[in-house]
């Protein structure tokens, strides 16, 4: 369970990104976070996973304090989440098979483990015939999915999504949309932020919606 | 620690090395240079101590009495000799015993010529004591103490050559130590340059890394192995090189300067080849380990 409360962050520059947002996503939630660009959306996202600290308030991510958190443990705590990004950040000299295993490897996975968990997330995510090809030999759609498979292939109970149709075509967004639909109902907690108010009308589900730092909307449509 | 990350760390080190190869052979050669220079004064210091070691065994002092002085007197400063801890032995060669010496030396074959002084030894104020010091540093020392004692007529040791080898040893060991500081900090300088360059080239897989839950270590590690593997091969090949110049300088020396073969004995290579290694692979994993390290904590923090 996400728990946020009262979080404020504030740059020195003087930047308010975020005011007095209370949000609780219980487990195996599908939840999309919407907003318009400077929304908040993003620095909550980098909230949840430790990059920056709240000026104010408190966030709990399965019992864990963040704020009491000391530096050393946060590796470990990233391990709870599994991250999509707009831009899918692959190694392109690596191929799909070595992008997935990746994830395994820096978290120290046996060569074991990584020989079996990389298929079976290949075959999720519907690549299984491209696992030697290299990323910039595939679609939009497919290196995103290649990005999912690194995302989930060390069962995070969390998968956070940025914007993760952003530079997909709608056909593309839809397929994606639907695999992290999938996802979630294999049990994993899915939080997707996104612009795009045509994908949330079209999945419908739990929408909250920031504007200028402030939570202005939690719904279910 | 697996095996599999152990793996993944050399692997990824070997291609960091791969992508930047250039600053990394630039590193290496600098690292060469460091180790190729502690190599060559390793040699000669090493070579000048066995040197100065073996002088020490066969130069020694020679205490001359006054004709006027007992033996009971020469004894006892004998006794307070060879009380002293820098003595390593001596022997008391009396008024006598110098004089029959002298004729074995000088009347050998002539004997009838030394019978005139049968009834007067004309070698009668010669006795003496000849010294052997641990440590030749400490016979300037040694002669001053002597030289003060009441009765001593005359102290006869080789000086130049001892101050010699020691000062030049000295000033060997000062001049290597100054060339190998500068080149070790070059080369420090250079690799930490090498992998801030891998460092800027892999920042968006160490990004994904740290997202993923990737400890510090496992980010860092590559670029160590890096440094490391440098070092390492930057030490390797003056290793190599100086077995080959070594012995065959050696070879040369021994057989072009045999006249002054009892002065410059050179050590064989086998006996200085293993503590050299091992120093010099340490100084080159060393400076691997530490300008990488620094470097690239510098750059990544969690």
């Amino acid at each position: 369970m996400i728990e946020i409360l009262d979080v404020c962050k504030a740059y020195e520059s003087g930047n308010r990104a975020l005011r007095d947002i209370n949000i609780t996503i219980e487990d195996g939630e599908f939840v999309f976070i919407m907003g318009r660009s400077g929304s908040g959306k993003t620095t909550l996202l980098r909230l949840l996973i430790k990059e920056e600290e709240p000026s104010s308030g408190e966030i709990i991510v399965n019992g864990m304090e963040l704020h009491r958190m000391r530096r050393r443990q946060v590796p470990r705590y990233r391990r709870n989440f599994g991250i999509v990004f707009q831009d899918f950040r692959l190694l392109k000299d690596r191929n799909v098979f070595e992008n997935v295993a990746f994830a395994q490897r820096v978290v120290g996975a046996s060569s074991r483990a990584i020989r079996e968990s990389v298929p079976e997330m290949l075959k999720l995510v519907g690549l299984s015939s491209k696992y030697k090809s290299l990323p910039q030999h595939l679609s939009g759609g497919e290196q995103q999915r290649v990005a999912i498979a690194r995302a989930l292939v060390n069962q995070p109970e969390i998968l956070l999504a940025d914007e993760p149709t952003g530079n997909l075509d709608h056909q593309n967004a839809v397929e994606i949309m639907d695999l992290l639909w999938d996802i979630n109902q294999m049990g994993t907690t899915v939080v997707v932020v996104t612009h795009s108010q045509e994908i949330v009308e079209q999945m419908g589900g739990r929408v909250i919606t920031l504007d200028r730092g402030r939570m202005v909307s939690d719904e279910i449509r | 620690m697996r095996i599999s990350v152990l793996w993944y760390c050399l692997k990824q080190g070997l291609k960091n090395i791969c992508r930047n190869i250039w600053f990394s052979l630039a590193s290496m050669a600098t690292v060469s240079a460091c180790v190729f220079l502690f190599c060559l004064f390793f040699s000669i210091i090493t070579n000048i101590q066995f040197m100065v070691k073996s002088m020490e065994s066969t130069v020694g002092i020679t205490v001359l009495f006054e004709e006027n002085l007992s033996e009971t007197d020469i004894l006892a400063l004998g006794a307070a000799l060879g009380s002293r801890k820098e003595v390593k032995d001596m022997v008391y060669i009396s008024a006598d015993e110098a004089w029959e010496s002298f004729q074995t030396d000088y009347f050998a074959g002539h004997e009838e010529l030394a019978e005139g002084f049968a009834e007067d030894n004309p070698l009668a104020g010669s006795a003496s004591y000849e010294i052997h010091l641990y440590d030749i540093e400490d016979q300037e020392d040694m002669v001053a103490w002597l030289q003060k004692h009441d009765g001593v007529r005359q102290v006869n040791y080789s000086s130049a050559v001892a101050a010699g080898f020691v000062s030049f040893n000295r000033m060997v060991g000062m001049l290597s130590l100054v060339i190998i500081s500068v080149l070790l900090l070059v080369a420090m300088f250079l690799i930490s340059n090498t992998i801030s360059v891998a460092a800027a080239f892999r920042k968006q897989e160490s990004q994904i890394m740290r997202l993923i839950g990737a400890t510090n270590f496992m980010i860092r590690a590559p670029f160590v192995v890096e440094g490391v593997l440098i070092g390492l091969i930057g030490a390797g090949i003056p290793l190599a090189g100086i077995y080959i110049l070594y012995s065959r300088s050696v070879a040369y020396l021994t057989e072009r300067f045999q006249v002054l073969s009892g002065v410059f004995e050179f050590l064989p290579i086998e006996e200085i080849y293993p503590v050299m290694a091992a120093v010099a692979v340490g100084l080159g994993a060393g400076i691997g380990f530490f300008g990488s390290h620094f470097t690239i904590r510098k750059y990544m923090k969690a």
